[in-house]
């Protein structure tokens, strides 16, 4: 059983989100970069919990990004992955991304990919449903349970004010999200067993991205808080009623 | 050429933020000089022809023992005819469960391109741009299509629901599905609760709020207003609450018209969840707590004091409009 975990770079979560070059581009000085939380916590926890049932199970990991992705992926591979392929390219439009991962996958004939929920800084919650469709496989997306049964999936997957159980046989594309694994912290004989884990460093394929990006705005700022007096909740009320018009 | 809207149903009926896919599309229908469409896929139990109301004219249905779930696959490749039969250009998809699901898919394979999470009509004076938000709320990115099909998914509570005159006209759609992969086994909802994605007006509630033992608090300021409930993440993951509640950068990502935060300081990773709302109301003790500065109103108190008489004031509101 082989198992490919899709893994993403991104700001930390309390980066200062700026921007340079006319509004064109992220501006990065001094921004911490970490292993997108939905990959790490739920997509590569999953896999190594179910690697941990059953030994056999190989999980491969894929990035696509420059070098600078590969503190990112080495960390990943501390936490539990077996081998790890970066694709050398600067990342383009999730259309792209995801062509260069249907490349690696069908290569490796996996039969379990797992992607995050979304990625926290583009927030496209879009690469799943491209690599299973650019790989002919069904997708099941914002997965909240994930259970193995030979080569049965048994997934639950958030829907409007709940949860649907589906049963589906391997291969299959799953995008995870909270629920699917338990937290975890890597350990430091994993980080020293990281360094000597295969890295695969593979050129793109050639594909035309779909979208591009213009350029970025920032929110305009807010007016500042209204404060009201504790002992006049009344004003609050009347407040959101006749000015806010929300009540 | 058209404008497309797929309109997600669940159990029949219509949801809300299919009603804002429409309202969008049909908006951009005016703005690009063609027609709205609407597609339905499955059996549905309300008056279709009553949606012409927000503006499609013609509606395509599809119906097979295939799309009795939502099976991203399946429900993709049914698209993907009923575009080429209505020749649309753009196909508009309401940034939801369902959307999430199949608008990538679509777009991989009508090699369309697509912008998810879309929160504003697409600016058209020089070539096709949209607007969507990026890092968690925090940003906005504005994204070219060049591509001849574009999808466009809105996000939820971005675009109001207008209601006018008309009816639309029915077109079944014949066309033959494989069923789907997925077996559906179980569907687990949580009866008689406001699910928190759609919800108008949300009550949360914080590490501020000691226990579980106290969340009446909360919910009876929601029911009061007619609210669902949320929380912050240590909330859920200590159990006080349930997973699906919680909102943040690593929860669900909400955009109300009220959010009411009572007992939680805005960390950043909450804020990345919530401040999208429009109204921000936020109810700590201390006033240094972060999210003050994210708000629109505030009051400085204990939680426990201040919200039974909040949810007072609210009843008799309601009680004499
Ligand atoms: C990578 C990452 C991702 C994260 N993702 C999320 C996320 O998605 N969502 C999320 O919520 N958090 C997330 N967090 C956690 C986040 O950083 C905060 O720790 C969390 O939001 C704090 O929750 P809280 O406000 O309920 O609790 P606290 O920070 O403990 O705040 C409690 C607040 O209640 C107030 N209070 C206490 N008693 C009263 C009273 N009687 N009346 C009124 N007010 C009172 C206090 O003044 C305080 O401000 C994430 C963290 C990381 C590192
Ligand atoms: N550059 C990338 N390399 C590998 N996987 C990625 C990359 N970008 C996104 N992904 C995966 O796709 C998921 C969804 O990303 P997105 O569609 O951008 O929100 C992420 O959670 C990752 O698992």
């Amino acid at each position: 059983m082989k198992i490919l975990v899709c893994i993403s770079k991104s700001p930390d979560t309390t980066a200062k989100i700026a921007f340079t070059d006319n509004n064109t581009k992220f501006a990065t000085d001094g921004v911490q970069w970490i292993i997108n939380p939905y990959d790490e916590w739920y997509a590569l926890v999953r896999a190594i919990e179910l690697k941990e049932k059953d030994a056999s199970i190989a999980i491969h990991l894929v990035t696509v990004g420059s070098a600078d992705a590969e503190p990112i992926i080495r960390k990943a591979l501390a936490l539990g992955g077996d081998e790890a392929i970066r694709v050398n390219v600067e990342s383009h439009d999730s259309f792209y991304i995801a062509s260069q991962i249907a490349a690696v996958a069908a290569a490796g004939s996996y039969d379990l990919i797992f992607t995050g929920k979304e990625t926290i800084d583009y927030n496209g919650s879009s690469i799943g449903g491209m690599l299973a469709e650019l790989l002919n496989m069904p997708y099941i997306s914002l997965a909240t349970k994930f259970d193995l049964n030979g080569t049965t999936a048994t997934v639950s997957r958030e829907i409007e004010g709940g949860e649907e159980v589906c049963e589906i046989a391997l291969p299959v594309v799953v995008s995870c999200q909270k629920g699917v694994a338990e937290a975890r912290i890597p350990n430091m004989r994993g980080i020293m067993a990281a360094r000597t884990k295969p890295l695969k460093v593979v050129e793109p394929t050639a594909v035309e991205p779909l979208t591009s990006i213009v350029s970025f705005e920032l929110p305009p700022a807010k007016a500042g808080v209204k404060l009201i007096p504790a002992d006049n909740p009344a004003e609050l009320v009347r407040l959101l009623h006749e000015e806010a018009k929300v009540i | 050429m058209s404008v497309l809207i797929f309109i997600d149903q669940s159990e029949g009926h219509i949801k809300k933020p299919s009603l804002e896919a429409i309202c969008y599309g049909a908006k951009l229908a005016e703005k690009l000089g063609v027609n709205a469409e609407g597609l339905v896929l499955g059996s549905v139990t309300e008056d279709l022809a009553d949606l012409g109301k927000y503006g499609v004219k013609k509606i395509y249905t599809i119906s097979s023992p295939a799309l009795e779930h939502m099976d991203a696959q399946v429900f993709t490749n049914a698209i993907a005819q009923a575009v080429q039969s209505s020749g649309a250009k753009v196909i508009i998809f309401a940034n939801n469960v369902d959307g999430k699901a199949i608008a990538p898919r679509l777009s991989a394979k009508l090699k369309a391109g697509l912008v998810s999470g879309a929160i504003a009509i697409p600016d058209t004076s020089s070539g096709f741009v949209v607007k969507k938000n990026v890092f968690s709320g925090k940003a906005f990115a504005n994204i070219s299509l060049k591509t001849d099909i574009k999808i466009i998914s809105l996000n939820p509570n971005s675009f109001p629901v207008v209601a006018g005159e008309g009816k639309a006209e029915l077109i079944p759609l014949n066309i033959s599905l494989e069923p789907g992969k997925v077996k559906v086994v179980a569907v687990n909802k949580v009866k008689g609760e406001i699910p928190l994605s759609e919800a108008d007006k949300v009550v949360s509630g914080g590490r501020g709020l000691k226990g579980p033992e106290n969340w009446g608090l909360v919910e009876d300021l929601a029911k009061a207003l007619g609210a669902a409930t949320a929380c912050s993440r240590p909330v859920a993951d200590s159990h006080w609450r349930p997973h699906h509640e919680h909102v943040g950068q690593t929860g669900l990502a909400i955009a109300p018209n009220l959010y009411i935060a009572i007992g939680i300081s805005g960390a950043i990773q909450h804020l990345a969840g919530v401040n999208r709302s429009k109204v921000i109301v936020v109810i700590n003790k201390d006033p240094e707590a972060p999210f003050f500065k994210a708000a629109d109103y505030g009051i400085v108190g204990d939680a426990f004091e201040v919200v039974p008489k909040i949810t007072e004031e609210v009843k008799k509101l309601k009680g004499t409009t």
